[in-house]
């Protein structure tokens, strides 16, 4: 098994996933590429997090090719997620940062430890047990867990789901932050707004399938699907 | 002067028969549940994260041999150490290290449940991110036993509660020799029936307050556990 030295582009050949007898994914092609952030937008149940688990590695087409930077089967040591419930350990923050930087091979010093926090805004939390943090803190904290594991793709799962707007601003702050450090984000939300602010490019899912792919301003603008400019308009997709 | 004041004269005035017993008593039943850990915990954690054929009859024996009879354990560790027995050159019949085997015999299947449980529900909760992280197989088991580490304090505590309150096997094995294999549950059996009440109290009420100490331990792992959770 080859390590691809970056996991860009991340190509879905007609990747179909399907679980006991349901497709979640249906022969999705789709191509990943560097540059500014991918918004996977779509209603619930459209398959946005069974493509973010395919696209980590976490989930295996049931049907279809997927490569990392032209490689199959790579390792997950270029890639990170957050996921929209993400996992604190039983540790304090700072310990949790220690831990990602150490299976990630990083030398734990204390300053990038110290940087990462910063970067957050949990530089004064780093002694608190990480899973008495608030949502919003712990999304941080999952985002900075993440970046330290040096990525060159960052895969970020409806990662303000249910956070108040102050929290979810913090949390765009830091996702905007990371895009601009040449960091590969993508990122699902249902959220129309948040795809707007973030911007990039936008594919559509829905029913577990590329409904339409096109960059925000035109996407939103000027939809070419009869799918898109009802979910734009508001209407129920279903 | 009642046989319970004399007990508790014993205890206070720390007699030296009675503090060679307790003292007994704790180096068999701790290194008991330390070589049960050893064996159990690795075990455990390779059942837990792993998927195999016999997998669930593994874990039904486990669960099955918790409730293991004292004096069975006591009998096959007393063929396997008797002079005629596999280990029967090694002279360990009627030793503390023979009355250490069949604790640890009864105490491993309680441990290894037990931890068990708590790594596969910690397993549960952890899969995604550990697998996303790259975590290899070993660090995961490590990182699971450190991150459980409250749960699998309280049970190596229930192991050793089990242990200390042992009389059967290591009747068996250990011959209850005075000064030798006479650990607080086989002198409290002996002089109970020699009629020597003092001592037998005084051992058991030393007992029961390890057994609430221990007991105090664990909880106190468990708050821990649930304040870190």
């Amino acid at each position: 098994m080859r390590v691809a030295a970056s996991d860009l582009p991340i190509c879905f050949e007609s990747v179909s996933v399907c679980s006991r007898g349901v497709t979640i994914l249906d022969r999705i092609t789709l191509q990943i590429e560097a540059g500014s952030p991918t918004v996977l937008i779509g209603p619930n149940g459209s398959g946005k997090t069974t493509l973010l688990r395919t696209a980590m590695g976490l989930v295996s087409p049931t049907q279809g090719r997927i490569t990392w930077g032209g490689v199959e089967e790579s390792p997950p040591a270029r890639r990170a997620i957050v996921f929209q419930r993400p996992v604190m350990l039983r540790r304090s923050v700072s310990a949790n940062l220690s831990y990602a930087l150490s299976v990630a091979r990083i030398p734990r010093r204390a300053e990038r430890i110290k940087e990462l926090l910063s970067m957050v805004g949990l530089a004064n939390l780093g002694k608190r047990s990480a899973r008495q943090l608030s949502g919003g803190e712990q999304q941080r904290l999952a985002l900075a867990r993440a970046i330290a594991r040096d990525p060159t793709v960052l895969l970020l799962d409806e990662p303000t789901a249910s956070l108040d707007p102050a929290s979810t601003k913090a949390i765009e702050e830091i996702i905007s932050a990371i895009a601009a450090s040449g960091i590969k984000v993508v990122i699902s939300t249902h959220d129309l707004g948040e795809a707007r602010r973030i911007g990039g490019e936008i594919v559509l899912l829905h029913r577990g399938r590329v409904v339409e792919t096109a960059n925000a301003g035109e996407f939103l603008n000027s939809p070419k699907t009869d799918e898109a400019k009802a979910f734009l308009a508001g209407e129920l997709l279903v | 002067m009642g046989s319970d004041t004399s007990a508790l004269q014993l205890v206070l005035t720390g007699d030296p028969a009675l503090l060679a017993i307790v003292r007994l008593s704790l180096i068999v039943s701790l290194s008991a549940v330390a070589f049960a850990a050893l064996i159990a915990v690795p075990f455990v954690a390779f059942v837990a994260l792993n998927r195999f054929p016999g997998r669930e009859a593994v874990i039904v024996l486990m669960n099955a041999l918790m409730g293991l009879p004292p004096v069975v354990a006591g009998l096959a560790v007393y063929l396997l150490v008797s002079r005629s027995g596999p280990l029967g050159p090694l002279g360990l019949l009627f030793t503390p290290t023979a009355m250490i085997i069949a604790q640890a015999i009864l105490v491993t299947p309680i441990i290894a449940a037990l931890t068990r449980q708590t790594i596969e529900d910690l397993w549960d909760e952890y899969r995604d991110e550990l697998t996303a992280m790259n975590v290899g197989p070993f660090s995961r088991v490590t990182t699971l036993i450190w991150d459980g580490r409250f749960s699998l304090v309280a049970t190596l505590l229930a192991g050793f509660g089990r242990a200390a309150a042992e009389v059967g096997a290591i009747m068996i094995v250990g011959g209850n020799i005075n000064g030798y294999t006479r650990t607080m549950t086989t002198a409290i059996a002996l002089e109970t029936s020699k009629g020597d009440l003092s001592l037998a109290i005084g051992l058991g009420m030393v007992l029961i307050a390890i057994v609430i100490t221990v007991n105090a331990l664990a909880w106190l792992a468990r708050w821990a556990g649930e304040k870190m959770a």
